[in-house]
């Protein structure tokens, strides 16, 4: 099993779980984050005074996988989010130990999908 | 001299006025006009309630748009009230209301406000001092470029759009003011009605708008990858507002504390409920649930469509109104653009030129001298040539802002180029345009 994270330009949010949703890939965490890569972010100025750590705004997406759809899931993200600009993003692939459905009991494998 | 109380009447002087007006035609220039107290202090209150309307399409705007694309709309109306504000005072209100020049525009006599005293000046309002006519059509002139941004919200340079908004205020709205409200307007004189600014507010800008919504294009993403509105209780609290602000807007049209003025906010207050209630059946009937957003738009349509039949109407033609108005514009925001793929973010096309054209008309219809003696009778009450009359001004109107805009916006373009980078889109308006944040995430 793997834990796929991927951070994102929010705007290509909408694209990106399209084409999950195309390769049935239906079950995703996303929520908003602030961060910086190569691009950098842009300062503020409240007042006159410069404010802010330059983070940019991004989305980030967590999918928890089997190893049969790591590739796709990854295809997939990288299809939709890539817009050939500084700033697209990046996905990070980690390994995964364990995984529970609450509801049924059911581990691994089998409660991931 | 008929003719001339008839044509002081047509601005709107109203019935206490007109008893100072007859009495001024017969000793002409000597006596003074009097000011009274009572029409004074509801001029002064309704400028006060137009004035709001700015921050409060702001925030009806704002809610509408993406996070970070809020401070941008903020910002372009508070602009507004700034530039136009001066652009008004130095030589707007004088293109507009100022000594007629064959009936095209004012001329710059009154520039800076020269000669425009306390004194009543009689053949706008000969109750109440002429600076508050003057502060009060301000107002007017401050929200209808306000108007326009809704159709090229979230991607238009900020300098560009301050460029385009001046040039708009001087070479689109002064004339067309000038034109329906202005002593020897060409519009005037054939006997347009337009209480408070159908033609000359709503029209004027909703084509504005529309032509904005052609030349900048699309969005970045529109129309198969946009969010939906980022705060609709602001877009709430801000038509809330725009209902409040606009029983000055369109009570306050009759430049007196009078029986006109009470006829005019009482049909503005029920072609909203009107029209607001008929967009909600109108979803819940076609589109399975009667929305917040889908209210409140009606409720706007309705009081666009009444503001150039009110004071002329009587309460079943509000009702009508608004009825109608909610018929079309729905027709329009929800099938029309969808059709043709225009990009008018915030259907100010939509609901302020559609609704304003179906206003405009429908006085044509609806008007009815038992409500203004000087106003005048529409087909439905046995006199089709008002309608014409109106479908003339409109047809002026449309034809005018559509070239006019389109011009001024190609030549804002080639010096300064209307739309922010690919980039600065994605990024926010907020962000690029302003260096602020709307909103922190962090704390």
């Amino acid at each position: 099993m793997k834990y796929i994270v991927a951070v994102i330009q929010p705007d290509r949010l909408d694209e990106v779980l399209r084409i999950l949703e195309e390769k049935e890939i239906h079950l995703v965490t996303v929520s908003n984050v602030l961060g910086r890569g190569r691009q950098k972010g842009i300062s503020e100025v409240y007042r006159g005074h410069k404010e802010g750590g330059r983070l940019l705004k991004k989305v980030k997406l967590e999918i928890g996988v089997n190893e049969e759809f790591v590739k796709t899931t990854v295809d997939a993200i990288k299809e939709g989010a890539r817009t050939g600009h500084i700033g697209d993003g990046k996905i990070f692939v980690l390994d995964l130990k364990e995984c529970f459905r609450i509801r049924t009991g059911e581990v691994s494998e089998v409660a991931i999908g | 001299m008929i003719k001339r109380i008839k044509r002081w009447i047509m601005g709107g002087a109203g019935f206490l006025a007109l008893m100072g007006v007859s009495k001024m035609g017969f000793a002409a220039d000597i006596v003074t006009p009097v000011i009274n107290t009572g029409d004074t202090a509801w001029v002064l209150i309704s400028a006060g309630l137009v004035f709001l309307m700015t921050p409060g399409l702001a925030f009806f705007y704002g809610g509408l748009v993406r996070k970070k694309n809020m401070l941008s709309i903020l910002m372009q109306c508070f602009m507004l009230m700034c530039v136009i504000t001066l652009q008004w005072v130095m030589f707007g209100y004088s293109l507009s209301f100022g000594p007629d020049v064959h009936g095209w525009i004012g001329n710059l006599s009154w520039a800076g406000l020269h000669g425009v005293g306390i004194t009543p000046y009689v053949d706008y309002s000969a109750t109440i001092p002429h600076q508050t006519f003057m502060i009060y059509q301000c107002m007017f002139a401050i929200i209808t470029p306000g108007l326009i941004l809704g159709a090229f919200a979230e991607r238009m340079k900020f300098s560009a759009f301050v460029v385009f908004s001046l040039l708009w205020a001087t070479f689109v709205y002064d004339p067309v003011c000038h034109w329906v409200w202005g002593v020897g307007g060409f519009l005037r004189n054939s006997g347009a009605l337009d209480f408070a600014g159908g033609t000359v507010v709503h029209i004027n800008a909703g084509v504005a708008a529309l032509v904005c919504a052609l030349v900048l294009g699309k969005r970045k993403g529109y129309p198969s990858h946009m969010s939906p509105p980022h705060n609709l209780p602001f877009a709430v609290l801000g038509a809330g507002i725009l209902w409040f602000g606009w029983f000055g807007f369109n009570g306050g049209s009759a430049l007196g504390a009078n029986g006109l003025a009470t006829s005019a906010l009482v049909v503005t207050h029920v072609a909203a409920a009107a029209a607001g209630l008929t967009w909600s059946f109108l979803e819940w009937k076609l589109s399975s649930k009667p929305t917040m957003l889908g209210m409140i738009t009606g409720a706007v349509a309705g009081l666009v469509a009444i503001t150039p039949a009110a004071g002329f109407v009587d309460v079943m033609g509000a009702i009508w109104i608004g009825i109608g108005v909610s018929l079309i514009c729905y027709f329009f925001v929800a099938v029309v653009k969808t059709k043709f793929g225009y990009d008018d973010s915030l259907d100010a096309f939509g609901v302020h030129g559609v609704g304003g054209i179906w206003g405009a008309l429908a006085t044509g219809l609806w008007a009815t001298k038992e409500v203004n003696a000087a106003g005048n009778n529409g087909l439905f009450y046995g006199n089709p040539g008002l309608f014409l009359i109106q479908l003339k001004a409109v047809v002026i109107t449309i034809a005018y802002s559509f070239i006019v805009s389109w011009v001024l916006l190609k030549i804002v373009d080639a010096f300064i180029g209307l739309r922010v980078s690919e980039d600065e889109e994605r990024i926010g308006l907020d962000l690029t345009q302003h260096r602020e944040s709307a909103y922190t995430m962090l704390d």
